[in-house]
Parts: C-alpha cells; structure tokens; sequence
C-alpha cells in the first residue's frame, strides 16, 4: 500500500444464513455498493459464532468483526439470536475490561429484507474503522 | 433473627466436638475438611470418617490448597451421594460448588455444608516454609478485630463476599471472641435438624452486621487499590502483552480453577495446537512470534468461558509459577461482566447461568 492510497480495513461479518446473507445477497442483486472491506462469512445462526472467534479474529489482525443475524423475535431457530446478545454484552466487558477495544466488534440485526441496512451497517462500520486505524494486534510477535 | 448455636469453649474446640458429635451420633457417614499433614503447616483436604481422626483436622485453617468445590464436584458427579457427609467450606468454595452444580457437575442432595465468615487464606507458597503456621496466632488476632491480616492473598484482602449465602451451618468468626466462645448460625432446617441434641446453648441470634460492614469496607478500599494498579498495568494490547509475557503456558490456572471443569479443554485440544504450518505463516505475517504461543488467546479464552461464573477464589493466583495477577484479572472482569446481568455466581442454584437463559426485551443498546 503506497503512503497515498487510503487505508483500507479488513472486516470480518459472520452473516446467519437466514436473515443477513440474505440480506447481503439482497444488496448484490440491487446493485447497491458497500466498502469492500467487509469478509463474509456464512454460518447458519450468529448464535453459531464462538466468541472465540471473534478473538481469534481480532487477534489475528482482523480491523474489525461484524456479527449479524435475524431480528429478535425472528430468529429461524427461534431464540438463537437471544443467545448471540447476551454473549455479545459478556465478550464486550470482557474486552472493555481488558483495556481492549469494544469498538472494533460489532452486533448488527438485518433482515433478509434489509439489503439497504447492510450497506448503511458495512459502510458505517467501515468508516469507524478507519478512524480507529489499523487494529495494532496485527504485527504484534508476543501474543 | 437466625438460629444460633453457642458452644461455650474456643471456636476451633467447639467446631470440632461438633464435627464429632455429627460422625458420632451417625448424623453424617464422612466430613470434608482441611487436616494436617504435619507440624509445617502442610494441610490437604481429606474426608475423615474416623472420629479420632478429627484430632489432625484444622476446620478453618488459612490456606486453599485446592477449591473445595471442584473436590466436591467430584465426589457428587454421579448424583447424590449415598451416605449423608458435611463439608466444611469457605465462602467461595461454596459458590464455586453451586456454580458446577448448575453445569450439572455436581449434587447438592446429603451434603451439609458448614461454612464461615471467612477471614481469608494465605498464599498456598507459604505454607511450605512454614511461615503459615509461624503467623498463625497473628492471624487469629487480625480475625477477631476484624481487620485484614498481614499476608493474605490479593483475592482475599479484596474479598467482599466473605458470609456464605447457602450454608447449612456458618461459624462466625469474624470480629467474634473466638477465643472463648463458638458461635455457629443455624441457617436451614437440615442445620438446625443435624445441630439437635448437640451440647450448647440453642438461642436466637444475628450476625454482627456492624463488623461485618466495617470489614466490608477495609476490603473494598484495598479492592479499589488493587484494581487501579491493575489498570495502570492493562493498557491495551501492549500491557496484556507486557502481563502475560511471562506466561510459560503451563494451563496450572485453568487446571486448578473450579469453573473450568471441562475434561479436554479447547485450549489444549488439536484445534487450538500450534501446526507447523501456523509457526510458518505467523512468521511470514507478523516477522516473529513468541514461543509458547497462544497466551493471550488463552486468557482471553479462559475469559469468555469463565468470567461468568468466576467466584474470585484466587486458586489460579495461588499457581502461577511466575506470579501474573491472574486472579485479579479475572475478579475485576468477572465483577463488570457479572454486573452486567445483575448475576452472583453461586449465591442460588435455581438462578440460571446468564448465558444459557435469556429476556425477549434486553440489552437492545448492545445492537448497532
């Protein structure tokens, strides 16, 4: 990357097959534009992300982790996304507690619906991101 | 007001003529309690079902060796035990028992659990030299005052959870003249059922929630101490980096910790093991990497399966070969993480553990 050329962040998004992939999906066939930092991942429920993963992904380098699923309410598996919350709520004080950066994950709801809230979520995240920089866990040799 | 029992002798005669009056009069077939191992100070858990064996029990003695809920855990994996025992705990052992019952780790059913107003423990290290046994006296004197004494974990000095919540019987220790008189609350029916005929005084009694409070507050100022230090120390990435770059990844933390009662854990499983091929990228990636590898991803692991249900028992501290702050660490980020859901680890067994329960209407500012 030339000293010119504007940082761009790598975003990993654990996308429930049901809702948001749909909805991403959604965002393709309607030609809408959204950063191309975002890195998905389909897994079947966001209830099925580990928050070991979430760390393993930031502490690998990634900018920024996106987990997104159904709607409360609407969930395929009926309360898989209640899970994902509170889990959420744990991992961020424990992150925060840390003196870590909350900021750099994130919980979103879009429907399979919702092509436009994936670009408004991508591309907000995005330029959150950006400000913060790049994550400094990525060229850290003691981990 | 509580039932109380009042023995009128020295705590540590009065606690064990009733451990014997339990083993005695058949009321219980075994006790759990500390013993002595020999006159350094050593001591282990044993369960004693001998009444002349209770001669080398030392009840409250200021030291963990191991988490008693864990060895509990064990005994009552299968169910309820056969015979009815009484185990004599601390506190956070409790807790940490109630904890691993609620992951199905264990039974509460014929277990009497006879707890305390806890002073705290010493450092298990020095109970080897000795020095334990040297300063027992001085210990004893720093409980009846009520004040902290010299030399005790960093867990316990901070300890505000110190009075049992789902003992059957809780000895009163602090700030009470255990020199002359032995005072032990009746909390349950089961307690004051297995305390009948036993002799003493049966009277009706609270316990001194003015010292309690007083001591309360001593420990709470040196929590806040400990935990600015500590945030002093965590500063990002750097200072986790700083704190477990010492660590020799020998997992004694999450061996000896109650909570993590997994038979393989994640961590030492094929797929958290470094491949060659792992070695071979991180270098490409990062131009180096520290060997053993995976501490921090391990704490932060250990964290987000634990941090829950941590009890604050200070067993990993009590390990750690090269003295990290881990059971600080884990306190002050299980404190925030359990204020969070309003949860105390161990204080109910019917309360679920937050994570596997939920609220249809919560936490919507945690959505972005």
């Amino acid at each position: 990357m030339s000293k010119d050329e504007e940082f761009m962040p790598k975003i990993l998004a654990f996308l429930c097959n049901w809702c948001s992939y749909a909805g991403a999906d959604l965002a393709g066939t309607s030609r809408l534009k959204y950063p191309p930092s975002i890195l998905p991942i389909r897994v079947m429920c966001s209830s099925r992300v580990d928050p070991l993963f979430i760390i393993k992904a930031y502490l690998g380098g990634a900018d920024g982790v996106l987990v997104a699923g159904c709607h409360p309410g609407d969930c395929h598996y009926e309360k898989g996304n209640y899970y994902t919350r509170r889990r959420f709520v744990m991992l961020k004080e424990v992150v925060k507690g840390l003196g870590l950066e909350p900021e750099r994950i994130r919980l979103s709801w879009i429907s399979a619906s919702e092509g436009n809230k994936y670009v408004e979520v991508t591309t907000e995240f995005t330029e959150k991101i950006k400000k913060l920089g790049k994550n400094s866990a990525k060229n850290k040799i003691f981990l | 007001m509580t039932k109380a029992l009042k023995i009128n002798k020295s705590t540590e005669q009065g606690i064990l003529e009733l451990l014997k009056f339990l083993l005695k009069k058949g009321k219980v077939k075994g006790i759990f309690t500390l013993k002595k191992i020999n006159k350094d100070g050593s001591v282990a858990y044993s369960l004693i079902t001998k009444p002349d064996e209770l001669k080398y029990a030392v009840p409250f003695y200021p030291l963990m060796p191991v988490n008693a809920g864990k060895l509990l855990s064990r005994f009552s994996l299968k169910g309820s035990s056969s015979e009815p025992v009484a185990a004599v705990v601390r506190p956070c052992e409790l807790r940490a028992f109630i904890e691993l019952v609620k992951r199905e780790q264990g039974s509460l059913e014929n277990i009497f659990f006879i707890s305390s107003t806890c002073g705290g423990v010493h450092p298990i290290d020095k109970s080897v030299d000795g020095t334990v046994e040297k300063n027992l006296s001085e210990y004893w004197d720093a409980v009846k005052k009520g004040e902290i004494p010299a030399e005790l974990r960093p867990a316990c000095r901070s300890c505000e959870e110190f009075i049992p919540y789902t003992a059957d019987m809780t000895v009163d220790l602090i700030g009470n003249n255990i020199d002359k008189q032995c005072m032990i609350f009746l909390n349950t029916k089961n307690g004051e059922e297995i305390a009948k005929g036993m002799d003493g005084e049966f009277l009706e009694k609270e316990i001194n929630k003015e010292k309690i409070d007083k001591l309360r507050g001593k420990r709470e100022a040196e929590k806040k101490k400990l935990f600015d230090e500590l945030e002093v120390k965590m500063n990002g990435m750097d200072g986790l980096i700083e704190i477990f770059g010492k660590c020799i990844s020998c997992h004694g933390c999450m061996r000896v910790c109650p909570i993590c009662y997994c038979k393989l854990c994640e961590f030492e499983s094929s797929d958290s093991e470094y491949k060659p091929s792992n070695y071979e990228s991180d270098l490409k990636k990062r131009g180096g990497l520290r060997v053993p590898p995976g501490t921090i991803y391990f704490q932060l692991g250990r964290l987000s399966h634990i941090s829950i249900s941590c009890v604050a028992c200070g067993a990993c501290d009590d390990v750690c070969p090269v003295d990290i702050p881990v059971a600080m660490i884990f306190k002050k980020v299980g404190e925030s993480v359990q204020k969070m859901f309003d949860y105390i680890p161990g204080k109910d067994v019917e309360e679920d553990i937050p994570l596997v329960t939920f609220e249809k209407e919560e936490f919507a500012e945690v959505e972005e």
